[in-house]
């Protein structure tokens, strides 16, 4: 058979030009194609749904399946594509665009066949989905001295995740700043104060848990909580601690 | 003396007529739109017939469906997976020792492009191919297993376009012809470049390169499949005329050989790389092929 097509080496020489050079270019251009999808990356966070299992954990317990997408009722979770910043076809959402709206039955949580969303939360309020924080606050309106507030009034955790924090207004010296204050322990991460945040870009943010919170050095204690615990101060009381001053001590 | 290869089935049509010539590449496709529109009727029409996509699902509320693959992975990468997804893979197991790989030829949504790309190379002529050890799929295969216990990620799933071409058709529908076409975008993103690279892959470099080279996920189902029930048998290969017809459109033409040119052992086409499309049914006028299930030769020496 190939001496066959050996009679014709011109048109044969053709078309694997051809088809090589078309398969290159194809090449060539799915690699910008891919490149530029990469460089339209969505603005907002992408979030776990209420009992995603921490991340490693989440990325290889998921199955991909989809199915708390599909209970979902208001479309909060999407499946990841190629090239998104998580593993392609793990469930997310974006708060900004549409926040969890923490359904007391947690449907995706129910859905979920693996594992990967811990059935054992039963209790939409204990979901950790990540954690709001107040990001900016040199645009953020109460910060200013206005009576905003939306972020605590939607809140559905509103006065215990959110809390407005009165404070004294320096700028104009006779009036209040009452602060949007975020608590850990009571903030699911639903995202709903981020959507609703009236700025053209939100001042708060739901962030991921690993990237919102500080944490503690292992030996470091705070020394009123200590006191409390042990019932008086651990130090001795009025301790005189030595001058150094550019001289010193001996 | 062999047919043209564009011309593949054409004997048998002029012969035996439309239908007989065409009967298993109708039904084929025919179950691959229904087993989609099972995935589609509950988002569309909230009927729940299949819940979930082609990485794993729930069939009718009740039957678990899952990935074997998928399942490997996450037990490799250190997730002991719940007992759903157990009951799942035991069920997709049972329906591939069932079947050889017909997970391939008859569910698979990436089926249909893949041929399309082998129908449009015969068509058109292009014969060049770069070649590819068939063999690399379960190199691939070993590759992502390993690679997924040491990096403790389901290391396939990042890729894995069968998951990817399921995801895009079932999570991207919506209401109207605009929405679905924005929801279609969405669920596809920047996979559907990937999907429209191996359809070039496909048709330019190397001849069936994804599904008979690469495609870790029809390896696994072909290993599981390889003691199928069902198989596809030159029966009367006596009355074979060397057209070529089946050659040209089969898959996986290299398990052809033996049975059938060669004429050597036993007539069954062998299981493991066989996705029973049956098309080689279709295409032979001479009636050589018949499919059948495993029980049939039980008793019976050949």
């Amino acid at each position: 058979m190939s001496q066959q097509r050996d009679k014709t080496p011109a048109r044969r020489r053709f078309l694997r030009d051809a088809a090589r050079s078309a398969a290159g270019l194809a090449g060539i251009a799915v690699l910008l194609g891919l490149q530029q999808k990469q460089s339209q990356a969505r603005d907002g966070l992408a979030l776990r749904p209420p009992g995603a299992l921490a991340n490693g954990a989440f990325d290889s317990a998921c199955i991909r399946c989809g199915q708390c997408v599909q209970a979902c009722p208001y479309q909060t979770l999407k499946l990841a594509t190629l090239l998104s910043p998580l593993a392609a076809g793990t469930p997310y959402f974006v708060a900004r665009d549409i926040p969890c709206e923490m359904c007391e039955d947690i449907p995706c949580v129910v859905a979920c066949p693996s594992g990967a969303l811990d059935p054992l939360l039963t209790d939409i309020d204990q979901a950790r989905m990540g954690l709001a924080v107040l990001l900016d606050h040199e645009n953020c309106l109460n910060w200013q001295g206005l009576r905003c507030d939306v972020c605590y009034r939607v809140c559905p955790q509103i006065d215990k995740a959110i809390t407005l924090d009165l404070q004294h207004n320096l700028r104009t010296g006779k009036h209040a700043m009452f602060l949007p204050t975020v608590h850990s322990n009571a903030c699911t991460g639903c995202g709903k104060c981020e959507q609703a945040c009236v700025l053209e870009q939100a001042a708060i943010k739901v962030l991921p848990m690993e990237l919102a919170r500080g944490q503690l050095g292992e030996h470091y204690r705070w020394g009123w909580q200590e006191k409390q615990r042990a019932g008086h101060s651990l130090v001795p009381e009025g301790l005189t601690l030595p001058a150094r001053g550019a001289k010193g001590g001996e | 003396m062999a047919n043209p290869v564009a011309q593949a089935g054409r004997d048998a049509r002029l012969r035996h007529g439309w239908w007989r010539s065409n009967r298993f590449l109708i039904l084929r496709r025919s179950s691959q739109l229904l087993i989609l529109l099972m995935f589609l009727s509950g988002p569309l029409w909230g009927v729940w017939i299949l819940r979930g996509n082609y990485s794993a699902s729930l069939l009718l509320e009740t039957i678990p469906l899952t990935d074997p693959l998928m399942m490997l992975e996450s037990l490799l990468a250190g997730h002991w997976p719940a007992w759903l997804v157990w009951v799942g893979t035991a069920v997709v197991l049972i329906y591939g020792l069932i079947g050889n790989r017909v997970f391939c030829g008859w569910v698979c949504p990436l089926n249909p492009v893949t041929d399309l790309a082998a129908w449009l190379r015969r068509k058109l002529g292009l014969r060049q191919s770069a070649s590819l050890p068939r063999s690399l799929r379960y190199g691939i295969l070993i590759a992502v297993l390993v690679g997924s216990a040491v990096s403790g990620t389901l290391l396939w799933e990042w890729l894995n376009p069968v998951a990817l071409m399921g995801r895009g058709l079932i999570h991207g529908i919506g209401e109207g012809a605009l929405s679905w076409l924005k929801g279609l975008v969405a669920a596809f993103g920047a996979g559907i470049w990937l999907i429209v690279a191996l359809f070039l892959f496909d048709l330019l470099v190397v001849e069936h390169g994804w599904c008979g080279h690469l495609c870790p996920v029809g390896a696994l189902y072909g290993v599981i499949g390889s003691r199928g029930v069902v198989q596809i048998s030159a029966e009367k290969r006596e009355n074979c005329t060397r057209c070529m017809d089946c050659i040209h459109v089969c898959p996986e033409p290299q398990i052809l050989r033996e049975p059938l040119l060669l004429q050597k052992g036993a007539p069954q086409v062998a299981s493991d790389a066989c996705i029973a499309c049956g098309r080689c049914i279709d295409v032979c006028a001479e009636n050589v092929f018949e499919i059948k299930t495993k029980f049939h030769y039980s008793g019976a020496k050949k």
